[in-house]
């Protein structure tokens, strides 16, 4: 099928503002759209720029803007967006250069929210033990690929850049509801703080961005519940 | 810009992640991470299966049982002695990442899950056995997440977007290696007592592959250019499920978990070629019947793929188990597998071949085991040799994990008795004049068009099946394209951000790799494991039970033998 593609280019060291250029392209209807990329970059404009990596939706590599909404290049197709398809890199962060953003400033948040398993105590020979039960209370949250779809899809974000977002909270909760985790406080601090958690207005664009499926809304919900309960 | 560590790593993959975890756990060692991704993008991410270890969780297993399905997997040409440490060392190293918070499946005792996987056996080969530790089938991307997030806690510095270009050696030590920062494109020198390569693979050198479009050999093809040679190039493995067309990588999970294979007919055909295995007999096998299904007319529709069966396992095993196999082909082929069938064909998997290393990752440089101080390798891109002619699913999570630690607590120790070498010079002209000729050349040659030649040539000649006539045309044509790549041009003239510069490195990465592929194809008169010639059927060990070493020399290349280790199981028929 013949597509029409705007896609906004920006580079800083070269341009005053961003700019759209416009590609016309013939595509299977079930090519993904990182296929229509790399056709145009491949066959039309060596200087068309974006990240890429695995090209199967497990990287995390190429979230970006189609039609308004964030998707990951690679795991949507053509037939589903359409002849029409305008892109444009995810809002919030510096962009680099056309569909690449600073993702510098993502990963500090990620890091501030001490990403890690925290356990002390000794090691066992073998493994630490865990119920399936135990193992299905974090399940969803471990299935995060760094994307960034969902922090740079959430309003409160966009009006705060200081807030940690939804990306970081996450991955906080991958460790909060992880049994052997003991973290405790000193993450909750990081958390309930100031750009925190309760930064978050349960607006839902994230759970819509989310590429692998994890309910981050909800999981966001877990989250505050916690952090109440635990206080109280 | 110049840099000074005692090691760095250039690969932040999970073998490069672990190396990094031993350097970081040792104190008063400045260490850097070099990668051309940002960590959490690395292809480990992508593996489903599992990573195989013999815990004996579900059933009676041992570690030997495990050394001896590797050896007979790899069809024998396994280094034995190094299989032996890899197989008792996956135990330890998988409670390391569980101890680091590796999220692995559960049994209801709450100990680590396993499952079936292809050519795991027990006592021998006489039944498949529970061996394959999983975190659902996101395995590899746990590990990497999970390596990543200690690696945050320890405080490890990261390069992330830095492409390396060069590795500089001088008075025959390794010493230094030139990279890009790929936001401005300034050249930086980072110089070290100690490197790793630990690059991954090049799955991208064929038009069928489930390897992400970065895996493109840069670190083996930039040693071999300095003139280390590489061992075993011609053994790759073609895996069957990959997604029609596409590739992407269907989990042998899935046959683990009673996933069947069928022809046209709807038959099961692994029965009439492996009667004891099936649909569980090693890759290469698999790969190869299929390709025999497919040329006795039994394709579908006498099409050029066959079928991977779930319907039989019901909802809950492939929602459960498979989910994300399940959302791929719901995505990418529409098709449910739940209910019904999904097409699949081999796709180009995984290099058993690699930069020579011995057990604790230090580079050999010749076939006479002659080390080159302070360079290591690991993970997919080394070749130590664990594989032989055919790995088996499970035993790359095993390798990186476990040759990543050694090679980084050989590093560990190594540095702190080391000296600096001195850098030449100038280390970085090459790499300087190699990125400005490509910015400066007005017209020429497409890197995309060479690539997309040299892909089709290499699924259709140098793949599941080879002979002399297809190895000998599929060397002249990539000859063609060396000498047109010679003239490659490129539009993007930016130095800022350029990543159709880097693509167009990495074409010729894979031009130079392709060239030792079927030079080691064409000297390798015989069938072994992943490699099958179709004018020499059968195994030979007489002639060939030895590695080859491929050398790029100045008169071409040149090519090598050094024998296999067999200090455990005398080479048999390999039958499933
Ligand atoms: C789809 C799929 C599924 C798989 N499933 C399994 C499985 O279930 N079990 C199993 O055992 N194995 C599996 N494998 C194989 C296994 O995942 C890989 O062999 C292994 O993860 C490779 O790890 P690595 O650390 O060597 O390299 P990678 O994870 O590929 O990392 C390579 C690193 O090198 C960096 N790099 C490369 N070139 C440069 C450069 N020029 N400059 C700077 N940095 C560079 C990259 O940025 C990256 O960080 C699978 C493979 C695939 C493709
Ligand atoms: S939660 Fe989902 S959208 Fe957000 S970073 Fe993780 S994978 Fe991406
Ligand atoms: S390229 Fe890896 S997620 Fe799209």
């Amino acid at each position: 099928m013949q597509v029409q593609c705007k896609i906004r280019r920006y580079n800083p060291t070269q341009d005053k503002k961003p700019y759209f250029s416009v590609y016309e392209v013939r595509m299977e209807p079930t090519d993904r759209v990182l296929d229509l990329l790399n056709e145009i970059k491949w066959k039309l404009d060596g200087t068309l720029t974006y990240r890429r990596s695995c090209a199967h939706g497990v990287c995390g590599s190429d979230a970006m803007r189609i039609n308004g909404r964030n998707r990951l290049a690679c795991k949507v197709l053509v037939r589903d967006i359409g002849q029409k398809m305008t892109i444009e890199p995810m809002m919030g962060f510096a962009v680099l250069r056309d569909l690449v953003v600073d993702m510098e400033p993502f990963f500090e948040k990620y890091k501030a929210v001490k990403p890690y398993l925290v356990n002390d105590d000794p090691a066992p020979v073998t493994e630490r033990l865990q119920t399936p039960e135990e193992r299905a209370a974090y399940d969803d949250t471990t299935k995060c690929i760094l994307c960034a779809a969902c922090t740079t899809a959430c309003p409160p974000f966009w009006s705060n850049p200081d807030f940690v977002g939804p990306a970081a909270l996450v991955n906080a909760h991958r460790f909060i509801f992880d049994s052997r985790d003991k973290a405790g406080a000193e993450r909750a601090d990081v958390i309930s703080g100031r750009e925190g958690v309760w930064r978050c207005r349960t607006v839902f664009n994230c759970t819509d961005a989310c590429p692998r499926g994890i309910q981050v809304t909800n999981v966001m919900e877990e989250v505050k519940r916690k952090l109440l309960y635990d206080r109280a | 810009m110049y840099h000074r560590f005692d090691a760095i790593v250039v690969g932040a993959g999970g073998a490069g992640l672990m190396a990094a975890m031993q350097l970081a756990r040792t104190p008063g060692i400045r260490t850097a991470v070099i990668s051309k991704l940002y960590p959490t993008r690395s292809h480990t991410g992508a593996a489903q299966g599992g990573i195989g270890a013999a815990l004996g969780n579900l059933e009676e297993d041992y570690p030997e049982w495990h050394t001896f399905d590797t050896v007979k997997g790899g069809d024998y040409l396994v280094d034995q002695d190094a299989a032996d440490i890899m197989c008792h060392e996956a135990v330890e190293s998988v409670y390391e990442l569980e101890h680091y918070g590796l999220p692995f499946s559960r049994t209801p005792e709450g100990k680590i899950d396993q499952r079936r996987f292809g050519g795991h056996t027990r006592n021998f080969g006489e039944a498949p056995v529970r061996r394959s530790c999983f975190a659902a089938d996101r395995t590899g991307h746990m590990i990497l997440q999970t390596l990543y997030q200690q690696c945050i806690k320890r405080e490890v510095e990261f390069y992330s977007e830095f492409q390396l270009l060069d590795l500089i050696i001088s008075e025959g030590v390794c010493c230094g290696l030139v990279v890009l920062n790929i936001k401005d494109g300034e050249i930086h020198i980072f110089h070290a007592k100690a490197i790793l390569f630990a690059t991954g693979g090049f799955g991208r050198a064929w038009k069928i592959t489930s390897n992400a479009l970065s895996n493109t050999g840069d670190g083996v093809a930039i040693a071999f250019r300095r003139g280390i040679p590489l061992e075993d190039m011609e053994l790759y493995q073609f895996h069957p499920t990959g997604v029609y067309k596409l590739g992407i990588l269907l989990t042998e999970g899935a046959r683990g978990e009673g996933g069947i294979l069928r022809n046209n007919d709807g038959e099961r055909f692994t029965e009439r070629y492996a009667p004891t295995l099936l649909d569980l007999a090693p890759r290469d096998m698999v790969s190869r019947f299929i390709y025999q299904e497919v040329k006795e007319g039994r394709g579908i529709n006498g099409s050029d793929f066959v079928h991977l069966d779930l319907t039989h396992l019901g909802a809950d095993v492939v929602e459960n188990k498979l989910p994300d196999l399940a959302d791929f082909v719901r995505v990418y082929l529409g098709v449910d597998p739940v209910r019904e069938l999904i097409p699949i064909q081999p796709t180009a998997h995984y290099a058993m071949g690699g930069i020579p290393t011995d057990v604790d990752g230090r580079v050999l440089m010749d076939e006479s085991n002659t080390v080159l101080p302070g360079f290591y390798a690991a993970g997919e891109c080394a070749c130590v040799s664990v594989h032989g002619a055919n790995r088996l699913g499970t035993n790359s999570l095993v390798d990186i994990v476990v040759f990543g630690r050694r090679a980084g607590k050989h590093m560990a120790a190594y540095v702190q008795e080391a000296p600096f070498t001195e850098l030449p010079r100038t280390p970085d002209d090459e790499a300087r004049q190699q990125v400005s000729a490509l910015l400066s050349r007005e017209r020429g040659e497409s890197a995309p068009e060479i690539r997309e030649t040299l892909q089709e040539e290499m699924m259709d000649k140098v793949s599941v099946v080879r002979s002399e006539q297809t190895l000998q045309s599929a060397r002249k044509t990539v000859h063609e394209l060396q000498a047109r790549f010679a003239q490659v041009a490129i539009q993007d003239r930016q130095t800022w951000y350029n990543s159709e510069l880097l693509e167009t490195l990495e074409v010729g990465y894979l031009l130079d790799l392709s060239e030792s592929i079927i030079a080691g194809a064409l000297a390798r008169q015989e069938s072994r494991g992943g490699h099958y010639r179709e004018d020499y059927p059968e195994r030979d060990d007489t002639n060939f039970l030895r590695h080859s070493f491929v050398y790029n020399t100045p008169d071409g290349l040149r090519i090598a033998h050094k024998p296999v280790n067999i200090s455990k199981f005398e080479p048999k028929e390999r039958k499933y």
